[in-house]
């Protein structure tokens, strides 16, 4: 065990796998000199050298462009985006090219590369620096979309995108990254797998990223005012998502909601809802519910910026008014 | 370039300095949130431009207060939005980076980089199509000429003979990485040299910038296709207020402190056009007040209420379907 920062278990997962395999290379806009935007490369080019920590021009198209050639020529690359906005710039090479190009040649190109950005409303960055795109990125087949919420899962998942042999999307969030926990080292982790956050008996709360912190700041008002129990499930995996485990937690609890922080309409949280009526309608107690963010550019003032977002009180009081209107 | 707006220029770029200090010293406070990025140095480029393209629509970036202010929008609408206020220009929703004032045909703050430049360039084709004596101005960093929107734009531009001018303001940085990391060369003009005229000025004079400007207005209001200009200059501050700024050495920052664009243009008010110190004190005095009535101003204005969340996302509300 060793307590650290999710923006160290990040930096930790990269040097390790770069100490390892000397094809393992990260490129993006000052991902080396600089040591990253969320410092998650600090470190890293005194170790291993600008040919391989490679700072680019700001050309995101290039940036997962070039990692796609890079892969197919033979090397590990990690690609650094510094924000998910600027992910929309790559979003041809993600879904054209990355997410395509093993299932169009019969599988005879391999592509082992990680995309990785951060994501999310920080604070009052405003519309172009705020947004989340897993709903986007998870509708694409052919990637596989992880999504880090705390230092362990950071840690041993992003170690296994890299070591993987398809393209994975790897989504931080902005607020993450000075939150610090334990990190098993030694722990054998599924990147696969969603992780039980707080076991509970009669509600599942499923979430990811940093929302996940924002449920649990919740779940004490929950449980006083209803005296009910609630089990909250960070997915960790977005595409493919664990259906076992979530299928195991609605079945005891009979109860689904899902919170996410992107906006409501075409929401991540709607897949998992629509899953869930369709292979489990009959397990549920009551109609799911889903917290997420409004339609809405996400504005700088922080009192609209807040108004857009769940938040912990908001969360609390809309499963609170949905549990005495449900039967909770 | 007349007394009169060699005073207004001086008198603006003062103003702007101070600004952006206040805007400093009222994001440490945490009245000023979000990213923040100051054109302190860079004040001759910023105002100069804004001064000379008279005629013409501007798009330009997140480093955008002093131009905003140089354009003719109001200070206070400036420092109300950067406080997140009901009567900041953008009504608290966009914050420093996003300044829009088509009023003053000013698209100001586009903070994904090099994005706009498209933008201004489909502007610019709306101007040649209504047959308008205006021109477009697409101002951007170093550090967007190595997009592909930069290209495109360029090509389109040079392509269709659009009267776009393109300011390039050449700072040597993009974040952390220095411009010849990742470009052949530091001067981005030669970018554009295949498909337009090209000029060098430098950046911190803010005369040499004005006249510059000019000759490039008139050529483009000519409808002899785009222009180049770029401008060297350097941030003395980091590039935003969460850059610690170690990449640059402070060597460096302080021969760009003595190239100081506000004193060179004191001296041309003194020696070119014979203004006293007692009249640059005063301009000095009158731009200070100006700072402190807009920072007081928007510590005085509202918040946008919660219930304003879904104004100005469309034209026409649809209350069914
Ligand atoms: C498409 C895109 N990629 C990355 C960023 C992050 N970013 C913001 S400003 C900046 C540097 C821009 O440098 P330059 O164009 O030289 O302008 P300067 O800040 O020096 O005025 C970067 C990389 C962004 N806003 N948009
Ligand atoms: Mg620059």
């Amino acid at each position: 065990m060793a307590e650290m920062l999710y923006r160290e278990a990040l930096n930790r997962a990269i040097d390790e796998c770069m100490a390892a395999d000397p094809n393992v290379v990260m490129l993006g806009e000052d991902v080396g000199l600089y040591g990253g935007s969320y410092r998650v490369s600090e470190g890293l080019v005194s170790k291993y050298g600008e040919k391989r920590l490679i700072d680019t021009p700001i050309a995101e198209l290039s940036i997962v462009g070039n990692a796609i050639g890079m892969a197919i020529g033979g090397l590990r690359p990690i690609a650094e985006i510094m924000t998910a906005n600027f992910s929309l710039l790559a979003f041809d090479q993600i879904i054209n090219h990355m997410a395509k190009y093993r299932y169009m040649s019969a599988g005879k190109l391999t592509l082992p590369m990680v995309v990785r950005f951060p994501q999310g409303v920080s604070k009052q960055l405003a519309a172009q620096h705020s947004e989340s795109y897993e709903q986007m990125l998870s509708a694409v087949p052919g990637i596989r979309v992880f999504a880090a919420g705390d230092p362990n899962y950071a840690y041993h998942a992003l170690k296994k995108a890299i070591l993987m042999d398809d393209p994975v999307v790897f989504i931080e969030h902005e607020l993450l990254y000075n939150k610090k926990g334990e990190v098993d080292l030694d722990a054998e982790v599924d990147p696969f797998k969603a992780r039980i956050v707080k076991e509970g008996e009669d509600l599942t709360i499923v979430s990811y990223l940093k929302m996940v912190d924002d449920v649990m700041a919740a779940v004490p008002e929950i449980e006083k005012q209803t005296g009910k129990s609630c089990e909250v499930i960070d997915l960790q995996s977005l595409n493919p998502f664990d259906t076992g485990t979530l299928k195991a937690s609605i079945e005891k609890t009979g109860r689904l909601v899902v919170v996410e922080e992107d906006h409501k309409m075409g929401g991540y949280g709607a897949q998992v809802v629509s899953w869930a009526a369709e292979s489990l309608f009959y397990a549920l107690d009551a109609a799911p519910l889903r917290i997420a963010g409004e339609n809405v550019p996400i504005p700088y003032n922080r009192k609209l910026e807040l108004a857009s977002i769940p938040t912990p009180d908001k969360i609390a009081a809309k499963i609170i008014e949905w549990g005495a209107n449900n039967g909770l | 370039m007349d007394k009169l707006t060699a005073e207004e220029i001086y008198y603006t770029m003062a103003l702007g300095r101070k600004f952006e200090y206040a805007a400093k010293e009222h994001y440490m406070t945490g009245e000023i949130s979000g990213f923040l990025h100051l054109d302190i140095g860079q004040e001759a480029l910023s105002v100069a431009a804004m001064k000379a393209f008279d005629h013409g629509d501007v798009f330009t970036t997140y480093r955008e207060h002093i131009m905003a202010i140089a354009r003719g929008i109001e200070p206070k609408a400036v420092m109300a939005e950067l406080f997140g206020k009901k009567t900041g220009v953008s009504e608290g929703r966009g914050g420093s980076m996003h300044l829009f004032d088509p009023s003053h045909f000013f698209y100001g703050g586009d903070a994904i980089v090099g994005g706009h430049l498209p933008n201004a360039v489909g502007c610019a084709y709306a101007r040649k199509f209504q047959e308008s004596e205006h021109g477009v101005m697409a101002v951007f960093g170093d550090g967007a000429t190595n997009g592909g929107a930069f290209f495109e734009s360029l090509n389109i531009a040079s392509a269709w003979k659009l009267p776009i001018l393109f300011l390039c303001e050449n700072n040597r940085y993009a974040i952390g990485t220095e411009i010849t990391r990742v470009a052949p060369f530091l001067e981005q003009a030669k970018k554009a040299e295949p498909y337009m005229p090209t000029m060098e000025v430098d950046g911190n004079d803010a005369v040499a910038v004005y006249e510059a400007i000019k000759e490039a207005q008139a050529y483009i209001q000519k409808g002899h296709g785009p222009l180049f200009i770029e401008a060297f200059t350097y941030r003395w501050e980091g590039h935003s207020m969460s850059d610690p700024g170690s990449y640059r050495s402070p060597e460096e920052i302080e021969i760009w402190k003595r190239r100081d664009p506000i004193e060179r243009m004191k001296t041309v008010l003194k020696e070119r056009y014979g203004v006293s110190d007692a009249q640059i004190e005063a301009l000095d005095q009158k731009a200070q007040t100006a700072v402190d009535e807009a920072v007081a101003f928007a510590s005085e204005s509202p918040e946008p209420e919660v219930s304003e969340l879904f104004e100005h996302l469309f034209v026409e509300e649809v209350t069914h379907g």
